[in-house]
């Protein structure tokens, strides 16, 4: 019998892309034998755009890249320019932004065990998470006004300093999320059919993984213990005691789709440790003193990386000497995450890309910018 | 109850008609009322409240939602088949209509006592597949294509450990009259399907381990028919949107609605006949009590409605517990699992009774 590809167009607009992503899917039947993801839609020139904004002015819009972990793009953006103009922010300011940064990545986390969850058709599980998420929004909310898009981390110091409430109130939240680890685990992660859905499936080895530049979660659920936190620390991460999980094939191959997921709920523990550490320890000062009156860095480039949530969160500025940036490239890991599909995906179900999807965990802001 | 509108209209026709008008107003009421339990239940699994404006606690957002869909324009593109595109809801609905004739709701009503009552529910519940195929292809989408083939696949497999089951418990019974099935359990509790059927004796103790295996294979296949999660692939929203039904709007997709939430109550009131005694109080009933007789069908349908609905909210609580399969895992565990033990389980109860 003579067979035909059939090519399926999975998107723009599609519940399971996570955002405005076109797959060109070729099937046979209901197997995938090519995966072409096709991008764009919501390219915003943020890039371009920073060219023309002063140094400050560029913090607003590494909030809207990648706008489930505002945060942490500030935490990067501010990181490479005080480098670049060998600032030295006070100890209060790196506390409260590592202590911010670790919320974020939790919310962020949250957020992608949750939609990889609904991707799979478990329903109440996104829920419960989401429900969690609202708690450190409301964290935020509470220490600078806004719940998605922050504008917080400035170079050199901060926007606002903390509430007084913010650290009770970090702890009650830290109380309280513990047991619902527990209760994600016992509803979703450890569930046979889930395990079923996601044991072996979209294995990516660390020799390939390496190969095509997959960083943070993506990378450690491959087995690859390399966590920028600890191999090329930044900020005061050195001083804190945590763990950097890795994909161990528990329930399947190293570096399936549930190893992805199950290192990503590991981190959410190994970042409450982090605030946990931290919250205590917060020194007095004013989180504005060393904001400089004019940011003008001198001629120069420089590279910053960090662990954002997603992987490797990388800014490459060129400075000119004046109050603009010249050039401001980011290197977003859901771009190099995307870029892995074609390669994990092929030979297994429609089904199945769904599930790959979302265990990498990209969003759509950040790979378009 | 036919025989009583023949009386009367002398027309065998009308009395037909007639005899499926109850029904159909059940099955009306029953998804209204359902489909706000269902949005009530996963709102309070959620952490949530769910419709509280329309009404008490939202009662009337289903009527609400209704009035909306009625009001909606009908789309039909044009690379659609229109002929087959315009019927396939109605088949679908007519063909859950059909099979809720004959199920005994009580002791004096029941649509049609037909003697292969489960043949024709059998029948009617299959032939489902013409109507969700013919939406399928008439869309000429090729996501309600996937939807609809993997629905084909998905109902005629299960539809084979399911006849497998209701072939255990026709022998059980000894016939296939989903009235007189019904009556045969009458009394007592112990006479129910699920403890081993009417009769007392060494068998029946014998029997009980394997009524509950077929009641659990039943209820498995029978959940997997109707299209529900685990098993709802054919419409699984993050694969493939909406599957059969993407294309439909307003009261076509209404039909469809309709017929899917019809079909939760079918196969829990399928169970409940088989297994829980159908329209047949466990305890007696308070009209023999109290010596007034018209109060016993009101009771019967009663526990007939409240047994399926627990069914109901069994499977609205898997579907807001537990992920999806995958096609081919759902393939699996009906042809190495279900399959076989349906078999084995057919071949024992049959020993058994031979015994």
């Amino acid at each position: 019998m003579k067979t035909e590809e059939m090519i399926l167009n999975m998107g723009p607009q599609h519940p399971s892309t996570h955002g405005v992503l076109r797959l060109e899917l070729v099937l046979d039947g209901e197997v995938v034998h090519d995966v072409k993801p096709h991008i764009g839609y919501l390219h915003r020139c943020m890039e371009k755009h920073s060219e023309a904004m002063t140094y400050p002015q560029v913090v607003p819009y590494t909030d809207r890249m990648d706008y489930l972990a505002s945060m942490y793009n500030n935490f990067g953006y501010v990181g490479a320019v005080e480098k670049l103009m060998d600032i030295k922010v006070p100890e209060r300011v790196e506390y409260i932004r590592v202590i911010m940064g670790e919320l974020q990545r939790i919310a962020s986390h949250l957020v992608a065990l949750g939609t990889f969850g609904l991707d799979l058709g478990a329903f109440t599980p996104f829920l419960y998470l989401f429900r969690d998420r609202e708690k450190i929004l409301d964290l935020f909310e509470h220490t600078c006004g806004a719940r998605l898009l922050y504008n917080y981390m400035w170079v050199g110091g901060l926007s606002h300093d903390i509430h007084p409430d913010f650290v009770r109130k970090t702890k009650e939240f830290i109380d309280y999320f513990r047991p619902t680890i527990v209760e994600l685990n016992n509803l979703l992660t450890f569930n046979k059919i889930f395990i079923e859905r996601t044991a072996n499936i979209g294995v990516c080895p660390a020799k390939e993984a390496i190969n095509l530049g997959l960083s943070g979660p993506n990378l450690r659920g491959s087995g690859v213990k390399f966590d920028l936190r600890k191999d090329d620390t930044y900020s005061i991460y050195n001083r804190f005691d945590f763990e950097i999980p890795v994909g161990e094939g528990r329930v399947g191959t190293v570096g399936d789709c549930w190893d992805r997921y199950y290192v990503r709920v590991q981190e959410v523990e190994q970042s409450l440790r982090i605030i946990e550490q931290a919250i205590d320890q917060i020194p007095d000062g004013d989180v504005k003193s060393e904001i400089p009156r004019r940011v003008k860095p001198p001629v120069g480039t420089v590279y910053h990386r960090v662990e954002a949530p997603k992987g490797e969160l990388g800014y490459f500025i060129i400075s000119d000497g004046s109050l603009n940036p010249a050039r401001v490239k980011v290197r977003a890991p859901s771009f190099v995450s995307l870029s892995a599909i074609g390669q994990m995906a092929k030979g297994y179900l429609v089904a199945d890309v769904v599930a790959i999807l979302g265990s990498l965990d990209i969003v759509l802001g950040e790979i378009d910018r | 109850m036919q025989n009583y509108l023949i009386e009367i209209f002398g027309s065998e026709i009308v009395a037909y008609i007639l005899a499926t008008v109850p029904v159909l107003a059940f099955i009306v009421l029953f998804v209204l009322f359902a489909v706000w339990l269902e949005r009530k239940v996963s709102a309070h699994m959620q952490d949530r409240l769910g419709p509280m404006r329309v009404g008490w606690h939202g009662v009337l957002q289903t009527l609400a939602d209704f009035l909306k869909l009625l009001q909606k324009e009908d789309i039909i593109a044009t690379a659609n088949d229109k002929a087959l595109f315009n019927i396939a809801p109605y088949v679908v609905f007519v063909t859950t209509l059909a099979t809720f004739t004959m199920l005994p709701f009580t002791s004096i009503f029941i649509g049609s006592n037909a003697d292969v009552g489960i043949f024709f529910v059998l029948a009617f519940s299959g032939a489902v597949v013409a109507g969700i195929l013919m939406a399928g292809w008439a869309s000429n989408n090729k996501y309600s294509l996937y939807g609809s083939l993997r629905s084909a696949a998905q109902i005629v497999s299960y539809e084979i450990p399911t006849a497998l089951v209701v072939l255990t418990m026709i022998m059980l019974y000894g016939t296939m009259s989903l009235g007189e099935i019904t009556i045969a359990q009458t009394s007592h509790f112990w006479n129910w399907g699920i403890f081993g059927g009417p009769e007392l004796g060494l068998a029946k103790i014998l029997l009980v381990p394997f009524m509950f295996v077929a009641f659990i294979i039943l209820f498995i296949s029978t959940l997997a028919e109707s299209n529900r999660t685990p098993f709802d692939l054919p419409e699984s929203e993050s694969e493939l949107v909406a599957g059969f039904n993407t294309e439909y709007s307003g009261i076509k997709f209404s039909m469809f609605f309709l017929s899917e939430f019809a079909n939760m109550f079918l196969i829990g009131s399928i169970l409940v006949i088989f297994f829980f005694g159908g329209y047949n109080s466990p305890f007696g009933y308070l009209g023999n009590l109290l010596g007034i007789e018209w109060l016993i069908p009101i009771e019967q349908l009663l526990w007939f409605l409240g047994k399926g609905m627990f069914f109901v909210f069994v499977d609205m609580w898997l579907r807001w517990t537990l992920p999806r399969v995958r096609v081919d895992q759902l393939m699996t565990i009906c042809w190495k699992y279900l399959i076989p033990y349906a078999f084995f389980n057919l071949l024992i109860v049959g020993l058994i009774l031979l015994i």
